[in-house]
């Protein structure tokens, strides 16, 4: 399986993406923000950073370049589409996924590993977990408050598009603790944690067995290989 | 040369932390009479030629659709200076 990773100017995680891909048995792509050219992926993952410098709005700008009009034609036919962080603010920013992502209602870039539950256990990226599983994941991002109108809100709580939840503490004010959602589908996936920074032991987030051994997040990559095997 | 002004702001039902923490300011300074402050966007559009009825159809649409956020912001006016 071949899974794409775009890189923009001022994405920072891309090659840490890459690497989970390779980790979880996939082959990365390195693709370009500035071509219209999918390489023939199977997948592909709009990594964390801050493209365009956050200018505008978080990730308004990369979700009008040229490749994400390739990105959204693929995302719409099904094909398996991943975002992290600033990856699932150009997802929100395209209209892959509803809402809006703003400034963290305590003002303040936050830097933790973050405990999430698993809304949804039924998605691409996600079918390797079980439903109401803890994981811990780093997070790391000063506009990673989740917002929505009360009809988006509703609809998204009513039909389990909840892909993940904040449990502990809700820490940038995202409404109803929600760290990252699913389209009906189930391909397209968008979180501000970032899984690939818990995808290898030594690398990953402390849990109670070893200093940073969290492998929690490699379970979204081994997933999409997963959901692809079966989809062949 | 013409110039198409859009202003837009964060939805005033919205927390706005970068208007917080200059009201914060403002209070420290003891400039109490003001309450409030809220940070927004000005974007100024230079138009080559004359801003026919289709130049600023353009713009206002661009204004909702590229140069802000529904979800999270209004536009305010969009002006021809």
């Amino acid at each position: 399986m071949r899974v794409g990773v775009v890189t923009f100017p001022g994405s920072l995680d891309d090659r840490d993406a890459q690497r989970a891909v390779r980790l979880a048995g996939a082959e990365p792509v390195a693709l370009w923000h500035g071509t219209h050219d999918l390489q023939g992926v199977d997948a592909i993952v709009l990594p964390g950073g801050f493209s365009y410098g956050d200018y505008l709005r978080c990730g308004a700008i990369a979700a009008r370049s040229p490749i994400m009009a390739e990105v959204i034609d693929a995302a719409n036919s099904g094909m398996p589409v991943l975002g992290i962080c600033n990856g699932f603010q150009i997802l929100v920013e395209a209209h892959l996924l509803p809402g809006g992502l703003i400034r963290n209602d305590h003002g303040d870039f936050i830097c933790r590993d973050q405990v999430l539950r698993v809304e949804n256990a039924s998605t691409a990226w996600t079918n390797g977990f079980l439903e109401g599983q803890e994981i811990t994941v780093p997070l790391k991002n000063g506009e990673g408050g989740f917002i929505a109108s009360d009809e988006d809100l509703k609809r998204l709580e009513g039909e389990g598009l909840v892909a993940f939840r904040y449990v502990g503490i809700n820490p940038n004010g995202s409404l109803d603790d929600i760290a990252g959602l699913t389209n009906s589908r189930g391909n397209v996936v968008g979180l501000m944690p970032h899984p690939e920074h818990a995808s290898e032991a030594g690398f990953g987030p402390d849990t109670p067995a070893a200093m940073r051994s969290g492998v929690d997040g490699l379970t979204f990559f081994t997933s999409v290989l997963a959901h692809s095997l079966a989809t062949a | 040369m013409p110039t198409i002004v859009v202003d837009v702001m964060p939805k005033a039902e919205l927390l706005d932390p970068a208007g917080k923490a200059v009201t914060g300011a403002l209070h420290r300074l003891g400039k109490s009479e003001f309450s409030a402050v809220r940070i927004g966007k000005r974007f100024e559009l230079t138009v080559e030629g004359g801003v026919t009825d289709a130049v600023l159809a353009d713009a206002r649409e661009l204004a909702a659709d590229m140069l802000s956020n529904g979800v999270i912001e209004d536009v305010i006016a969009v002006t021809v200076v």
